[in-house]
């Protein structure tokens, strides 16, 4: 069939909403966070957002060329920058620049334009990039640092940065476990949670206990997006007031994980990790609220987002917990999303004068 | 009363204001009618008229033609100077028969039928046929013979009349003007619908967007305890027939059936109008209101227009354009349809002529889809639009009519809605259009194949015949017989 430039069949208002908005009002929502992350990673991090993000944008733009579709108006809908924004923001705020680099060819040629570019990628790129990053690099994909402010008495000088991104790498000594990282190991060798719980904080120069507080504002260590749960809160509860999400993907799947956190750590403390842990830590809001929420990978019905967020939910803290990684939602993200086209099957709306099985409503008398 | 939620809809900017304080003006005369033989659904009328005879304001002058059709008059008196084809109000533009009246400018009346004093007191069928008479159509835009449907009341036990003053379309003022400045004749006109259809109540629907039409129906109703009037929340599609059925008795009509099959039947309020005037005074369908705006019109109005005016003499009223539009439009932009250009006529069902401005349509070219389901939640129908869309855009159309894109009603919302600015209604219309020809086409094969069928089957049977007559045919004795 032919579509004309003008269509001539109605209808002849529009409303306001478009691609483009859509995905800026997402790097808005994400602004704050990010903004916070890099004041506390520095110079590398600030590096590396930068390298991931270019990279993206100069791989879509060579994918478009190479496929013969308009640059500029495919470029200026945003979706290459968020794609890249969210790589980053799972990055190792201290990673090397190339992972960024390669992160983005795993992103943007293969996780969405060998499925035919915006809106046909099966799997969330961003997530595709970060769980082949971390399976083909697990050292580098897990080196992660204590925040150091800009400008604070450990932030590395502007040289030194360019060192540790483009150059040699991290300087010795400054790794340090994530909370749900450093549970996990400590678990293995037998300490349980509880006590690994209270110890993580004291492990490292700062002296502060991971208390509910820290966790959420973020003073800790872990990727860009993992930081600061309040911030990322506050830019999804954004999202959802601007109609850009519902609150569906990001109540379930929180609100399972949080269930099943508690739950289990009330039958055994010493083996599982408390409910607001797996909430606030790790990239669990970041992921609730700006990864699985990614219109083109999960379902488009109202139900079928909510079982699409149950099972991100399940998955991550199984991952979680019984799985060899500490942390579990890029791995859940990307399973649920493989489920996506069956769960938008099964989750239809009920055709208006319809049965379920699409038969014209029985009259009373029939 | 309680109301019933409706699923999904959409809240576009409604751009009522622009006409909503403008009281009805009447149009001059124009200089030249243009009447087309079909302007409802159903088969043309039968033209009663020919070139150079003189005709009478009322006249008719093309007869309804089977059981579908209407009446159509004379708007005014004068000559016939051409039985012609014009193009029609139609997207297409293609030609359509009309009769072109030359005004006298004495707009004398012919002879009326007499007016039925007391409706209440004749049988139900002298009212249809006085509707039927004065070729009143469905004025809301369906233009559904108006008399077809009063008929519903002999089959269907009818509980209630639902007067459709929803007007959920941006724009459009014409039912709000109406109610405000005849109330009376709409209460009047609905008792009287209500009356033919042996329907004990009345319901008068209005978006609550309307408070002083909610306000004079409510007055006017206030002497009649089977009338209730009722605010509507606003939301497009609220005026969608299933839908202001569902949100006003929460039954849903079940897919290929009525609402009267519910005990529902649904007019528009112009409509009852009409139905007054016909009743009462014994006239026609000659003229309906008609709200001309868009923001490329200098002066945008509601104007009682004579049928058969053209479009251009009601916009030269409103002051010509202010600029140049981008689009011309009959009837809401949600469901209207694009008119070809200035000279067709307005008929029964023009309920507005909108000249939108490139800002107003804020047309773009489509961009991929993102998936973000917003079609799927806004669906009145319960349809998934990106799905349709898919299977449409890839030829499957049976894909997509397993998926229900035959129970699209074409309201529009989510092409509205879409980010991408995908013409997801384009689509579907493609495909309604295409699956109908399919249909036709099929159930032409499969008459053509009884046919061969019964033609085979009847030579099967004179070979038998002959064969068995063979058969009775004295046998020769074998030998085995002898034997025995």
């Amino acid at each position: 069939m032919i579509v004309g430039e003008i269509t001539k069949s109605g209808p002849f208002t529009h409303g306001t909403n478009t691609v483009q908005r859509t995905m800026f009002t997402v790097l808005l929502a994400l602004l704050p966070a990010t903004f916070f992350d890099l004041y506390l990673f520095g110079w590398p991090a600030i590096f590396l957002f930068g390298v991931t993000i270019g990279s993206c944008v100069l791989a879509e733009a060579l994918m478009l060329a190479l496929a013969g579709r308009p640059l500029a108006k495919t470029l200026s809908d945003g979706s290459a920058i968020l794609t890249g924004w969210l790589l980053a923001m799972t990055l190792p705020p201290w990673a090397p620049w190339w992972t960024g680099a390669l992160g983005a060819v795993f992103a943007i040629p293969l996780a969405k334009h060998a499925f035919g570019g915006l809106g046909q990628n099966l799997f969330n790129p961003a997530m595709v990039a970060r769980v082949a990053l971390l399976v083909s690099f697990p050292v580098v994909m897990t080196a992660w640092i204590e925040p150091h402010p800009l400008f604070s008495a450990n932030a590395p000088s502007f040289a030194a940065a360019l060192d540790i991104t483009f150059g040699n790498g991290l300087p010795d000594g400054v790794t340090a476990a994530t909370a749900l990282g450093y549970v996990k190991t400590e678990l293995s060798r037998g300490i349980p949670v509880f006590q690994s719980l209270s110890e993580y904080g004291r492990n490292t120069d700062l002296s502060y206990t991971p208390d509910l507080m820290d966790l959420a504002a973020g003073y800790k260590s872990g990727s860009l997006g993992e930081t600061s749960a309040l911030l990322i809160l506050l830019g999804g509860l954004f999202l959802i007031r601007r109609r850009i999400i519902t609150w569906h993907i990001p109540a379930t799947m929180l609100g399972t994980l949080f269930l099943l956190g508690t739950l289990f750590n009330l039958l055994d403390p010493a083996r599982f990790a408390p409910g607001y842990v797996h909430i606030l830590s790790g990239a669990a809001v970041l992921g609730a609220f700006f990864i699985a929420t990614d219109y083109v990978t999960s379902p488009v019905s109202l139900k079928g987002q909510v079982i699409f967020g149950f099972g991100v939910g399940c998955l991550t803290w199984v991952i979680r917990t019984f799985a060899g990684y500490p942390e579990g939602v890029a791995f859940a993200v990307l399973l649920m999303n493989s489920l996506t086209p069956i769960i938008d099957q099964y989750t239809r709306p009920r055709l208006f004068g319809r049965t379920r099985k699409g038969e014209p409503l029985p009259l009373k008398g029939d | 009363m309680k109301l019933f939620p409706i699923r999904g809809g959409i809240h576009p900017e409604y751009r009522k204001e622009r006409t909503s304080e403008r009281v009805i003006e009447t149009l001059p005369l124009p200089h030249r009618l243009y009447i087309p033989l079909q302007q409802h659904i159903g088969a043309p009328a039968e033209i009663l008229v020919s070139e150079g005879d003189q005709v009478k304001k009322g006249q008719v002058i093309a007869r309804r033609h089977g059981q579908i059709s209407a009446h159509h008059h004379a708007s005014t008196s004068g000559r016939v100077i051409a039985v012609t084809e014009i193009p029609a109000p139609h997207p297409s533009g293609l030609p359509q028969p009309t009769i072109v009246i030359e005004p006298d400018e004495r707009d004398e009346w012919c002879v009326l039928p007499d007016p039925i004093p007391d409706p209440f007191a004749v049988t139900p069928e002298v009212i249809e046929d006085r509707v039927a008479e004065s070729g009143i159509v469905g004025m809301g835009g369906a233009t559904f013979p108006a008399a077809v449907k009063l008929q519903l009341g002999i089959r269907h036990r009818i509980d209630a009349l639902l007067v459709n003053g929803a007007e959920c379309e941006p724009y459009l003022t014409c039912d709000d003007r109406l109610m405000r400045e005849y109330a009376d004749e709409i209460i009047d006109g609905a008792r009287i619908m209500a009356y033919a259809l042996g329907a004990p109540r009345i319901v008068v629907a209005i978006e609550e967007n309307k408070p002083q039409a909610l306000e004079t129906m409510r007055v006017a109703a206030s002497t009649f305890p089977q009338i209730e009037v009722v605010a509507v929340p606003v939301k497009y599609p609220m005026g969608s027939e299933r839908h202001l059925t569902l949100a006003i008795t929460g039954r849903e009509t079940p897919a290929r059936r009525l609402t009267a099959d519910l005990g529902v039947v649904v007019h528009n309020v112009a409509t009852a109008r009409a139905v007054h005037q016909a009743v009462r005074l014994g006239r026609p369908l000659i003229d309906r209101v008609v709200t001309v705006s868009g923001g490329a019109i200098r002066e945008p109005k509601n104007i009682a227009a004579p049928i058969g005016a053209r479009v251009s003499d009601l916009i030269d009223f409103c002051g010509g354009f202010s600029q140049r539009p981008e689009c011309l439009i009959q009837g809401g932009p949600m469901m209207g349809i694009h008119l070809p250009g200035l000279d067709v006529p307005v008929v029964k069902g023009t309920s507005g002529i909108l000249a939108l401005t490139a800002d107003e349509i804020n047309e773009r070219q489509a961009d991929p889809c993102i998936r973000c389901g917003s079609c799927v939640s806004i669906c009145a129908c319960g349809l998934t639009p990106v799905e349709l869309a898919a299977h449409i855009r890839h030829d499957d159309l049976e894909g997509a009519a397993k998926l229900g894109v035959m129970d699209c009603v074409s309201c529009g919302s989510c092409s509205w809605v879409c980010p991408s600015h995908i013409p997801l209604v384009h689509y579907f219309n493609y495909a309604k259009g295409a699956l109908h020809a399919q249909e036709r086409e099929h159930r032409k094969t499969e008459r053509t194949k009884s046919l061969v069928e019964a033609h085979a089957a009847r030579l099967e049977r004179i070979a038998a015949q002959r064969a068995a007559t063979v058969a009775r045919k004295p046998k020769t004795t074998t030998i085995d017989e002898i034997q025995a």
